[in-house]
């Protein structure tokens, strides 16, 4: 029997009998996602915006109730606007830049993060998680229309998985009862308790933290916070070792109380409770309602490899961090844009399948990055030792009056994009005077260009981009794969941003930009030959 | 610089120490804890070069 595990937000792919289920041998497809959230619908939108077959499973029939993630990083943006839906979620989401971080009674700083010029998405963003998803979701519909070959399946669990070397056989209960599916390809995107993790008896290792967090999301209804982001050590009212405040969409305000190890979840999830801890921190004159809660703990932990033969983990059920710093749905929309064009290409026959190998090399090194990251936050948060407990109060004691203690102060870092500097596709960096921020391996950072941005410009294939340097007119052909190569002139003062980020002391570059736009290689100037060698390398073909 | 100096290097060694140990009077004991992590802090930010910084953690071992 199917049963709903949580309400939902949105119900937008309610279950409907297909074809497959009554079919006499099991249908064979190309690739199969396992889970409904906001990673198995960037995977299902990657692959179908590419032309593959892709069949989405969800046990719900939409997107699940309560905001979870709620700060989605720039990186994410900017993939989400390569798939056609950051417009949405910007519109949507909520931009800020003052953050303020009080111990006690007083105000230790603040700070203003002003955003860099030149980018079109600006550094991070709130947005309910629901909304990120339904977005998500509205462009796969979009898609679709284009013709774009994805199936959204509600209400369609997996119960067991049957491994082969060519293909994974997926058995699937719904409400008409069980069927059977074959898939190429398996993606499982189905959380931080993966079922197919657990089906698979595949270990999922790390530390746990001994706190829980209370969140409340609450609608003001009598008065207005400013858009800034509110942190609480050790805080006067009492309502937690740590608080946090920190604003979304439609006027909802996410309050996050650490409230310790031992609690009794039933009782402090009571409504009477919440307001409790709430009335102290707002003060009693403050009326708000409280449109979603619940307590959580976490562990920051990752699978020792991603890719198991034909099924390959992305997400939470990949790997799991604490949430400071949003680096949970955020590093599995990086996950998402790996993969993507990966298994595509070897999906294609483009590439061999050792490609998704490089997979298991780039994410597991963005998802160590992340819990190393996640760890320290954590570990400032709630210090664990008494003496680590004395340093943490000696940093915010100094950072009211002294600057320099300000940058050891961690409420979370925020999620930048990984830098693959040790991944097997990388080729070569050969551009004497290139900046850091574009060495190969980075992800381009955005830049203006004309009226628009150039990451736009880019797109989403191989590409060469050549600054005041002489490149062919016409797409090269590398062995099936097309790179189309963009010239950018920077000479009289033109696209200044484009040349201190991708130029730096250098005069001219051609830059080897991969379909996620990480940068595969860098040169001064084009060379037939070493184009060719870092496309095959970036392909895992040498 | 990215060697940790382990000679003398005070002008006035008691002078310091006796700064030092004046700057803990009448403190308990937990304000002398704090006050011992703040200095860390200050000085470590003064010295600034994590290479030394990293012989210096293991000095103190």
């Amino acid at each position: 029997m199917l049963h709903d595990r949580y309400s939902l937000a949105f119900k937008l792919y309610p279950y409907a009998k297909c074809p497959d289920q009554t079919a006499q041998t099991p249908v064979r497809h190309p690739v199969v996602v396992v889970g409904g959230g906001p990673v198995g619908l960037a995977t299902a939108l990657d692959l179908g915006r590419q032309g593959i077959a892709v069949v989405l499973l969800d046990d719900h029939e939409g997107i699940g109730m309560g905001s979870r993630a709620i700060c989605f990083a720039k990186r994410t943006l900017d993939i989400a606007d390569r798939y056609g839906c950051g417009g949405p979620m910007l519109d949507k989401g909520v931009v800020w830049n003052v953050g303020k971080v009080f111990q006690d009674d007083r105000q230790v700083f603040e700070f203003n993060l002003q955003p860099e010029a030149g980018h079109k998405n600006p550094a991070f963003i709130n947005l309910q998680q629901p909304y990120f998803e339904k977005f998500l979701f509205e462009q796969i519909c979009a898609e679709q229309k284009k013709g774009a070959p994805i199936q959204v399946r509600g209400k369609n669990r997996v119960d067991a998985v049957d491994r082969f070397d060519d293909h994974v056989q997926v058995h699937i209960t719904t409400p008409d009862g069980p069927y059977t599916l074959q898939a190429d390809w398996l993606v499982a995107c189905d959380g931080a308790g993966s079922p197919l993790r657990a089906m698979m008896g595949l270990g999922f290792d790390g530390r746990v933290f001994q706190d829980s967090f209370l969140i409340a999301d609450i609608k003001m209804t009598t008065t207005n916070f400013p858009t800034e982001r509110w942190f609480w050590f050790e805080p006067y009212f009492k309502s937690g070792a740590s608080t946090l405040l920190h604003k979304q969409p439609d006027g909802i305000w996410r309050v996050d109380f650490q409230i310790g190890w031992d609690v009794d979840r039933a009782e402090e999830l009571k409504e009477s409770n919440i307001r409790r801890r709430l009335d102290a921190m707002l003060g009693a004159d403050v009326d708000y309602d409280i449109v979603w809660s619940s307590i959580y703990t976490f562990q920051c932990r990752r699978m020792d490899k991603f890719r198991h033969g034909r099924v390959i983990f992305a997400g939470d059920s990949a790997h799991q961090v604490s949430p400071f710093g949003a680096r949970g749905a955020n590093s599995g929309i990086q996950d998402v844009d790996n993969l993507g064009w990966k298994l595509g290409l070897v999906i294609q026959g483009k590439a061999p399948d050792r490609l998704l190998d490089s997979y298991d090399d780039e994410r597991i090194f963005g998802a160590d990055e992340n819990i190393l990251n996640s760890t320290r936050a954590t570990d400032f948060i709630t210090p664990k030792s008494k003496a680590s407990h004395t340093f943490r109060n000696a940093v915010l004691t100094l950072a009211e009056h002294h600057e320099f203690a300000r940058p050891l102060v961690n409420s979370g870092r925020l999620s930048v994009p990984c830098v693959y500097t040790q991944s097997p596709l990388n080729g070569p960096d050969r551009l004497v005077g290139g900046p850091a921020q574009t060495r190969v391996g980075s992800s381009c950072p955005d830049a203006p260009l004309g009226d628009g941005f150039l990451l736009a410009a880019l797109g989403d294939d191989f590409v060469l981009l050549a600054l005041n340097a002489d490149v062919p007119d016409t797409p090269l052909d590398i062995d099936g794969i097309a790179v189309r190569a963009f010239g950018v002139s920077t000479t009289g003062g033109r696209h200044a941003q484009v040349a201190e980020r991708y130029l730096g002391a250098a005069t001219s570059a051609v830059y080897l930009i991969r379909p996620d736009q990480h940068v595969a290689a860098r040169w001064p100037a084009f060379d037939a030959t070493a184009v060719r060698d870092a496309v095959r390398t970036a392909c895992a073909k040498d | 610089m990215d060697t940790l100096n382990t000679k003398p290097n005070l002008a006035a060694p008691d002078d310091f120490y006796a700064a030092l140990i004046a700057a803990h009077d009448g403190k308990t004991d937990a304000e002398s804890e704090a006050f011992n992590a703040r200095l860390i802090l200050v000085l470590a930010n003064h010295i600034g070069d994590m290479a030394v910084l990293r012989q210096a953690l293991a000095a103190a071992q």
